[in-house]
């Protein structure tokens, strides 16, 4: 027992999809217990509290996996807790390395969001206009508080050192498998980095045109349409029918899942090795593959909010990371 | 008062920024808020740059090149085109104002239009008032 990794799982603001890619590696994950303890996973998986973590001797976790975006208050202490706790500390998927799609709310007032979810959806009946408050005294006597909500979303190294990252909403189980095997088997890239195969989603492929030898060759994007405009063909690079794809800049440890089932890519990988900003690269890319200002104007017009296409899962890593 | 707004110039080489040295040869009037940078060719600017100019304080951001036809590297100026024309709309969805960034062609011929652009920017920007993020200093 003494010798087995102590591994640790903190769930922060997401949708817990990253630790199910973890119960997703199934058989593999069996062989992996062997060389593993769970020693925290909250709040989801295992019984546990939060202040069994707090009440850890520091260091105590060999490898911690914090998941989900950084939005209240309570997030900011349990990461900064577990950063004490653990030796490691790995960014696990997109949410937490840079935000995820959740990060868009950082373009949206706290009112403009409380009003969305708490009373305007077609499903919430709510005629009081009763919004979570921080702290509530229910019937005179029980004191009851919620985590205070941040004004904006953060990514986990806004918080805290964070020593690893690992893309994908969720990261795909087989890379998972080879970042788990990477740690046990010491073989892990310099503090900082991303754990990733470093090969672009068009790496990875099967419509790349590039070096296909059926003559088609890599062509300007001539027309721009949406995946709700029509189906798009089954073979051809998505790029060159006009649906705009990022797999040129995203790292492509997923395998290109979207590109095989005809959906564009749309970055939760995270940015290929040394880009900082993830959505100022995308619009650069794109950019540079449209033929025209025609088309570009008409991207413009097909997608109203820049900002959301192109900082789908990173907004709040990017330079200017929240509504200004 | 008006201030004298920081300008961050990212000037191509082939001719924005022989522009600006013409505009100096010429002694044209232009106000000392330009600080320019000189890039191989205005496609080489990544939104990124303009982003970060920004996000340090810059209170406008303006990207010269070649006129159409005229690109060294011959679509360099095309790309940027595109690029400005989303930046603009990216800044102005995330709630910043595009008038503040700001493209224009100016040719290594032109160093009177290169004082005229400083000195109109110059003054929009003084309407503006300073950039709301601050900055560094």
């Amino acid at each position: 027992m003494a010798d087995k990794v102590k591994v640790g799982f903190l769930l922060l603001g997401g949708c817990a999809g990253c630790e199910m890619a973890v119960v997703d590696l199934s058989e593999k994950l069996v062989d992996v217990l062997q060389h593993i303890e769970v020693v925290f996973w909250a709040p989801t998986a295992a019984d546990v509290k939060y202040t069994d973590l707090e009440s850890m001797e520091d260091g105590f976790i060999d490898v911690a996996f914090i998941d989900g975006m950084v939005r209240l208050d309570e997030h900011i202490h349990m990461a900064n807790v577990m950063r004490k706790k653990a030796k490691t500390v790995i960014a696990f998927g997109v949410c937490a390395a840079l935000g995820g799609t959740a990060g868009m709310g950082s373009l949206h007032d706290k009112n403009d969001l409380f009003e969305k979810a708490f009373k305007n959806t077609p499903t919430t009946d709510n005629p009081d206009g009763v919004f979570p408050q921080p702290q509530c005294l229910v019937d005179g006597k029980y004191d009851l508080t919620l985590p205070a909500y941040e004004d904006k979303v953060r990514t986990l190294n806004q918080i805290i050192d964070v020593d690893y990252y690992i893309g994908g909403c969720p990261p795909h189980h087989d890379h998972v498998a080879a970042a788990v095997t990477a740690l046990l088997t010491g073989n892990m890239p310099p503090k900082g980095s991303w754990i990733t195969n470093g090969k672009a989603v068009c790496d990875v492929c099967e419509r790349n045109p590039a070096g296909k030898e059926n003559g088609q060759g890599r062509a300007m994007v001539n027309q721009i349409l949406r995946t709700i405009e029509g189906e798009p063909d089954k073979e051809i690079c998505l790029l060159q029918q006009g649906y705009l794809c990022f797999g040129p800049i995203t790292q492509g440890d997923c395998g290109g899942l979207c590109l095989k089932v005809n959906i564009p890519c749309r970055g939760c990988g995270g940015p290929i090795p040394g880009n900082h900003d993830y959505g100022a690269q995308a619009l650069s890319t794109i950019g540079s593959i449209i033929k025209n200002e025609e088309i570009t104007h008409q991207l413009m017009e097909k997608y109203p909010n820049l900002a959301k296409f192109f900082y789908r899962y990173a907004l709040p890593s990017g330079t200017l990371p929240r509504r200004m | 008062m008006s201030f004298t707004p920081n300008i961050v110039g990212f000037a191509c080489q082939w001719c924005t920024y022989a522009g600006a040295d013409l505009a100096g040869n010429l002694r044209a009037k232009y106000p000392p808020s330009v600080k320019l940078i000189k890039v191989p060719c205005s496609g080489r600017v990544k939104p990124e740059y303009v982003l970060e100019a920004f996000a340090r304080g810059a209170d406008g951001v303006l990207v010269g090149g070649c006129h159409f036809g005229d690109c060294h590297y011959k679509d360099g100026n095309y790309k940027t085109k595109n690029r400005t024309d989303m930046l603009s709309q990216l800044l102005e969805d995330m709630g910043f104002d595009p008038r503040r960034f700001r493209q224009e062609w100016i040719s290594g011929a032109e160093g009177q239009k290169f004082a005229q652009v400083i000195t109109e920017f110059t003054e929009e920007l003084q309407e503006l008032g300073p950039n709301p993020l601050g900055g560094q200093e």
